[in-house]
């Protein structure tokens, strides 16, 4: 059975933080599984645990009225599941929900935000590091806003 | 015979010349005054030249003025070119019947070959027909004209108002590339010309024609015309490094500046002799019995040249002059292995706002010596 | 005629007319049309056909079939203007006009010894199409081969037998993304750049070869470099304004190249500056 901050520093969110500071992240984190079709999360509830999935699929969806939930995006082995526990009003903006079996690491948001208060040079890490994931979704959802696909003559 | 080896026609040796090539069946093209402008037309006799006729040439500007002598040649170049008898400015390339069983006809039109014989071709157009064949010869369909062609050359004597012939390589004195070329020499009281011989076809004719041997004298008043006329260039281009200059200034501010003075109507490029671009155009009746499809001339200064699916990769005028420019100056050189440009002026001259591509040259090339180039 | 290509050199502009075999329809705007050559003809992967609808119009169209089959002529065309909305509609029983084949073709001989990447998106798998075909029909010439595939939506995947079949192979490596999708899609959402990051390619001995609108190319291209896949072993193939197809009537221009002729595919070493200069 590995230990929490070798599964951590696996995941390429956290590849290359030193030991200590992979254990001082697995002191706020836990194992989890889910079974297929459970929530790992719901929009609107508070954002104090996020996840990095180890094994698995989790799709993100919208629920819209009279339609059936869309999928914005799914997220695979190695990927973080939600960054809304970093920035105020900490809350979910969807729903996550798990494709299939999915074995993850659930990190308290509200205990890692403490102790990158007490550390800063850990804070403006983690910061660098999230904000790089959200780059690449906010990017990637830019492509998707684009519809490159669709008809070209339509302005 | 070689070329500037001279041989002295009289005046009245040009009528013999042209009345011989039409009573050999040649049709013979030559200049002529007509709507204001000297264009190219079928003559049956030299009287129809534009004899003691000039035109005065600017950026934007062009009139013809009375001479005061009766030169046959005393001009440069018009608003057309020998481009719309080597790829004519519209061409059926087949017209098609679908019958009530579905099957489909095709009919190709296949052009009659025609005897063409050119009279009055300067240099600077010699050199474009040959740069226009090269590029109908090149790729996967070279295509040769079905005609049999006939070159009777001019040797500027004046330069026009416009013309950087000199800048290019590619006047004033025709090398070669016609079967003869003729030099006008109007002294001392006396009109006659000078006349050289290309090719054993020019030579053929020359042996019907009243010639004599010009004297070391003569031959010298003729040499001296084209020399003559390459210190009067109304422009210049520096070209060394054209190529690179211009493709590695395609965001210079020059081209928004161009862009504002342009009205993007393609007169340029119908005035050109070697702008080549064409459009295959494709129609059909509304019972979807017939069908045609023509090649006309186009301009890539149109919006729709460049259309891909939902609109054009090249909406602004910024962006087509530049492509215009560029691809004269410099991509021809990828493509092709020459410049496009031969120095005529044409593009200077029809302009409706006198934009001057020798101008813009060196626009760019100043401020990219500079340094300040974007 | 030369028996090998449906291209008369004498009269390059007029089209040799063509019987439809079938149409299948792929999506709601996107059919495949198969022809009958009538002779062998030989093409290569990554070339097009002009496609000319009777009395209408004529459409540049990458051909999408297996250039195994010399006897069958397939494209996969998009409706989105009268020419390539005529084609569409045929049925089996009329015919097509065409001429060609013309254009720069897949580096597939290129490419063996080492990992290819195959990245498609939209339509752009049916001018990859081929290729594909080509590498599994010579698989052992190939180390590891990966098709990287999205689309819009699952409605807007084409060719759905044949790309469950890929999926199915051990030889071939397939990741299929949408933008968007119900709850009831059991693939991935996302898109088709960001799958190459995970890719399982060793980038120094890859060969990419990438078809689909430009914005997802030039994505597609960073993503590549990014990785470490040399410029000159990333292929595009690009599209612009085609007339004549063979380098006469000046529309196709970008640059220094004539997509017809020194493309439509091109190394992204060669290309990528002149993609870069807005409106050029």
């Amino acid at each position: 059975m590995r230990t929490l901050d070798a599964l951590l520093g696996e995941c390429p969110v956290f590849t290359g933080l030193d030991e200590t500071t992979l254990e001082l992240i697995a002191g706020c984190g836990r194992n989890v599984r889910f079974a297929a079709e459970r929530h790992l999360f719901r929009e609107g509830e508070p954002a104090d645990t996020f996840y990095v999935l180890r094994h698995g699929v989790v799709n993100l969806e919208m629920r819209v009225p009279a339609r059936r939930p869309l999928v914005i995006d799914t997220l695979h082995d190695g990927d973080v599941v939600g960054w809304s526990w970093l920035v105020p009003p900490y809350r979910w903006a969807f729903d996550a929900r798990a494709a299939e079996p999915t074995a993850a690491v659930a990190l308290d948001g509200a205990c890692l935000r403490d102790k990158c208060r007490e550390d800063p040079a850990l804070g403006f890490e983690l910061l660098q590091r999230f904000s790089q994931v959200m780059v690449e979704r906010l990017q990637a959802a830019r492509l998707r806003l684009l519809d490159v696909y669709g008809d070209p003559r339509v302005a | 015979m070689t070329a500037g080896d001279y041989h002295r026609l009289p005046r009245e040796g040009l009528d013999t010349l042209v009345a011989l090539l039409v009573g050999r069946g040649w049709t013979v093209v030559g200049p002529v005054v007509r709507d204001g402008a000297i264009v190219l037309d079928e003559i049956s006799g030299a009287g129809e030249l534009p004899i003691g006729w000039t035109d005065e040439q600017d950026g934007g500007s062009y009139r013809l003025r009375r001479r005061d002598d009766e030169a046959c040649f005393g001009h440069v170049v018009g608003p057309d070119s020998l481009k719309r008898f080597r790829l004519p400015p519209t061409l059926t390339v087949f017209s098609a019947r679908r019958g009530p069983d579905g099957r489909i006809t095709m009919e190709r039109q296949e052009r009659e070959p025609r005897r063409m014989a050119f009279l009055g071709v300067r240099s600077c157009d010699l050199h474009a027909m040959g740069i226009l064949d090269g590029v109908l010869h090149s790729g996967a369909a070279p295509s040769a004209s079905p005609d049999e062609t006939l070159i009777i050359s001019v040797q500027c004597g004046e330069a026009g108002g416009t013309c950087f012939c000199t800048s290019m390589g590619t006047g004033p004195r025709a090398e070669s590339g016609f079967d003869l070329a003729l030099t006008e020499v109007i002294e001392d009281g006396e009109h006659w010309f000078a006349i050289e011989v290309g090719t054993p076809t020019g030579a053929g004719l020359v042996a019907d024609l009243p010639v004599r041997p010009a004297t070391a004298e003569e031959s010298q008043e003729a040499a001296q015309r084209p020399e003559r006329a390459a210190t009067q260039m109304g422009r210049t281009m520096e070209t060394g490094d054209l190529r690179d200059l211009l493709m590695g200034n395609l965001e210079h501010p020059r081209w928004e500046d161009v862009a504002a003075r342009c009205l993007s109507c393609g007169n340029c490029t119908m005035a050109c002799p070697t702008c080549f671009c064409v459009e295959i155009a494709d129609t059909g009746d509304p019972t979807g019995a017939e069908a045609e499809r023509e090649q006309r001339w186009a301009s890539c200064f149109t919006v729709d040249h460049a259309y891909l699916n939902g609109g054009s990769v090249r909406p602004t005028t910024h962006s087509r002059y530049r492509q215009w420019m560029t691809h004269k100056l410099a991509t021809w050189w990828d493509q092709f292995d020459t410049s496009g440009c031969v120095g005529c002026g044409r593009c200077i001259t029809w302009c409706p706002v006198g934009i001057d591509i020798t101008a813009e040259v060196a626009a760019i090339r100043a401020s990219d010596e500079q340094g300040n180039a974007s | 005629m030369s028996p090998e290509t449906l291209l008369d050199p004498a009269h390059p502009l007029t089209p040799r007319m063509l019987p439809v075999l079938a149409t299948r329809r792929e999506t709601e705007d996107t059919f495949t049309v198969e022809l009958d050559p009538g002779e062998r003809l030989a093409f290569a992967p990554g070339q097009f056909m002009m496609l000319y609808a009777f009395g209408t119009g004529e459409a540049a169209i990458s051909i999408a079939g297996d250039p195994a089959e010399a006897g069958r002529l397939v494209h996969t065309v998009r409706a989105l203007g009268p020419t390539t909305q005529a084609i569409c509609a045929v049925r089996p029983g009329e015919v097509v006009g065409v001429r060609g084949p013309f254009g720069r073709p897949w580096p597939v001989a290129g490419a063996e010894g080492g990992d290819v990447v195959i990245v498609a998106g939209g339509i752009g798998l049916a001018p990859l199409r081929p290729a594909l075909l080509w590498i599994l029909a010579h698989r052992e010439r190939y180390a590891r081969v990966t098709l990287l595939y999205g689309g819009r939506s699952p409605e807007q995947l084409l060719y759905g037998d044949e790309l469950a079949a890929w999926r199915e192979r051990d030889d071939l490596d397939v990741t299929v993304t949408v933008d968007v999708a119900r709850a009831d899609w059991r693939g991935r959402v996302g898109v088709v750049p960001a799958l190459v990051a995970s890719a399982r390619i060793d980038p120094a001995r890859t060969v990419a070869m990438v078809c689909g609108p430009e914005i997802m190319m030039r994505a597609t291209a960073s993503a590549l470099t990014d990785r470490g896949v040399r410029a000159e072993r990333i292929h595009l193939s690009l599209e612009r304004n085609m007339q004549c197809a063979f380098g006469r009537c000046g529309h196709c221009q970008l640059g220094p190249t004539l997509i017809c002729r020194d493309g439509p595919v091109f190394p992204y070493a060669q290309i990528a500056p002149w993609m870069r200069v807005w409106e050029l």
